[in-house]
């Protein structure tokens, strides 16, 4: 706890799932987090890969004391998530969104929703109002305060879960694949609305997800397999690791993964080309050289 | 009427809440037709009636008005076998596999044949060749399916809907949710069967790129018309029509697009990594020559 500056520190960090027989003795055990030390700093965006069962979302559900290591420790924003006094103090500054948008939202009116967890929290009511339309507009959902969840689209209704998290004004905000039921415009809403507030309202967002594209931006990527962070570095640095991220039954983002196709090809790209801009500049680049493929 | 077997919709409307005052129509004025033997693509923002389209196609709903037809006979005629066209069309929902329930994955792929009340041996020919098209190694079959892994239960899942042999499978967003290598194992498994065993298979998707790269059809829905209905480079040439829509393009498509504008004579209409990489390769090729 010396370095005030991170907001997340996870040491040595092991949790077991327990499997019990029918009569509810303890049958074996399962490692999904496996010693994990990482440290966030504050104001980040932070992604989170790995395949299905690789542990992220054991390791999420951390972050907000759902779960306590089974050895290691976890401290949010200073506070060790395993104090139980600690437990609702580490869950307001430490909020949670999940995949499905129908689980998550409880009112009958957007703004109720969004006000549900301050009002839970003891806030008075004129804040509770603010927060409401300071939240709603940071997600770009404020002209829709007045209607009934189930009016809205798949990616509006994240963004409602969204706002939700963000009224009670957390310093951390964990996003467990949000956009895995949505379709392509719900998809971008979302990513858009964590990406502001990440760099509008200087929340810390920890991005997990299976869509390669949506992690371009993050100041910093972690990978994990088998419950332990096997890569983690910029956005280029991991994904120009293309086959190892295959091997980890990942992928690279589209463009990527043309240059690198075209690279094996023979023409000389560097690797971990992010975006359309970058590829077109580089190719540019060898026209002008003359080069040939 | 052609000979080949074929799901025909033609005209076909549907209003929730037709005797309110808050009528929706999901459906309007759709004519399609799947005939046997197409991977086709079903695309459509959340809303824009796919799920209502997707219903209507095995009978699970009534349309409001217009006919459907399966191998020529109205699907919604009086006596018409309308259990038996559930086996014919195939549905596979969204998580499939929370609607496994059985003891071992050989016993859950077996309920649907059991139900069509076939002989033992024939319901285990069946439920033996559903696990084989969807890549489910035998070794597993006496497994619990809840000690599967994600992809592998989404096959059982898939394999017990294809093990009352359809002749029209429909899976919507069967990947949703798996990682990539899980998702490409599911498509590449369903593209395989959909050629082994020549049906016609309906893939609703939200990620075009899955759709570029697996079908030869691609049906697109908004406010409940069927927007476009084509091959998938003509159906992803209409990109501003498509972001209108709350849909995209592959992503491959944009930077062509991107590379085009600045003077790289490459073909946009590629919608696949592999198509983009030769447009490309042969652009940088001429451009060498000059």
């Amino acid at each position: 706890m010396e370095k005030q500056m991170s907001i997340i520190e996870t040491s040595h960090v092991s949790y077991d799932y327990i499997r019990h027989d029918e009569e509810g003795n303890v049958e074996g055990t399962m490692r999904a987090v496996d010693d994990v030390s990482l440290s966030v700093e504050a104001g980040q965006f932070i992604a989170i890969l790995g395949h299905n069962g690789s542990g992220k979302s054991t390791l999420a559900k951390h972050i907000n004391a759902l779960l306590l290591p089974t050895e290691g420790c976890v401290v949010v924003d200073g506070m060790d998530t395993a104090k139980e006094e600690n437990t609702w103090e580490v869950r307001r500054r430490a909020g949670m969104v999940f995949q499905n948008p129908d689980n998550q939202i409880i009112g009958q009116v957007v703004e109720e929703d969004v006000g549900f967890g301050p009002e839970n929290i003891g806030i008075p009511t004129k804040e509770i109002w603010e927060r409401v339309e300071e939240s709603l507009k940071a997600v770009g959902m404020y002209a829709y305060r007045k209607y009934s969840p189930n009016k809205l689209s798949g990616g509006q209704k994240q963004r409602v879960s969204i706002a939700g998290v963000l009224a009670m004004h957390p310093k951390c905000i964990v996003l467990d694949e949000p956009t895995a039921m949505l379709d392509p415009s719900g998809r971008r809403e979302v990513i858009r609305a964590a990406r502001a507030l990440n760099e509008v309202e200087g929340v810390t967002v920890i991005l997990i997800t299976h869509y390669m594209e949506e992690v371009i931006f993050a100041n910093r990527v972690f990978v994990m397999d088998e419950g332990r962070v096997v890569m983690q570095g910029t956005p280029r640095e991991v994904f120009s690791q293309v086959e190892r991220l295959k091997q980890l039954r990942l992928d690279v983002p589209q463009v990527t993964l043309l240059a690198w196709e075209l690279k094996k090809s023979g023409l000389p790209l560097p690797d971990g080309i992010l975006t359309a801009a970058e590829l077109t500049e580089e190719l540019e680049k060898l026209r002008s050289s003359g080069a040939d493929a | 009427m052609s000979d080949k077997i074929s799901l025909k919709l033609e005209h076909v409307s549907y209003i929730y809440g037709a005797d309110t005052n808050l009528p929706v129509r999901a459906l309007d004025d759709i004519c399609l037709e799947i005939p046997e033997g197409q991977f086709i693509g079903l695309i459509g923002h959340t809303g824009s009636g796919k799920s209502t389209l997707v219903q209507h196609l095995n009978g699970l709903e009534r349309p409001t008005q217009g006919t459907i037809t399966y191998d020529g006979q109205d699907i919604w005629a009086k006596d018409y076998p309308r259990k038996q066209l559930r086996s014919q069309v195939g549905l596979v929902f969204q998580y499939p596999e929370h609607q496994l329930f059985e003891t071992d994955v050989f016993a859950d792929v077996c309920f649907g044949p059991k139900n069509l009340g076939l002989e033992k041996e024939e319901i285990e020919r069946r439920a033996g060749r559903a696990l084989e098209l969807v890549g489910f190694p035998k070794e597993f079959y006496g497994q619990s399916p809840f000690e599967l892994s994600g992809g592998q239960k989404r096959r059982v899942a898939i394999a017990g809907v294809l093990a009352m042999e359809p002749k029209i499978l429909v899976l919507d967003e069967p990947t949703a949710g798996l990682d990539p290598r899980g998702r490409d194992e599911i498509l590449g498994q369903i593209a395989h069967l959909q050629r082994e065993t020549g049906i016609s298979v309906v893939l609703v998707s939200h990620s075009m790129e899955d759709v570029a790269n697996y079908v030869q059809r691609i049906i697109v829905m908004d406010h409940g018309r069927v927007l476009f209905d084509d091959a998938p480079h003509e159906v992803f040439s209409h990109v501003k029509e498509l972001e209108a829509v709350g849909l995209a393009a592959p992503q491959v498509t944009y930077i062509l697009h991107g590379l085009r504008e600045r003077g790289f004579d490459v073909d946009v209409r590629a919608t696949t990594i592999r198509e983009a990489k030769e447009t490309i390769l042969q652009a940088m090729r001429e451009d060498g020559k000059c």
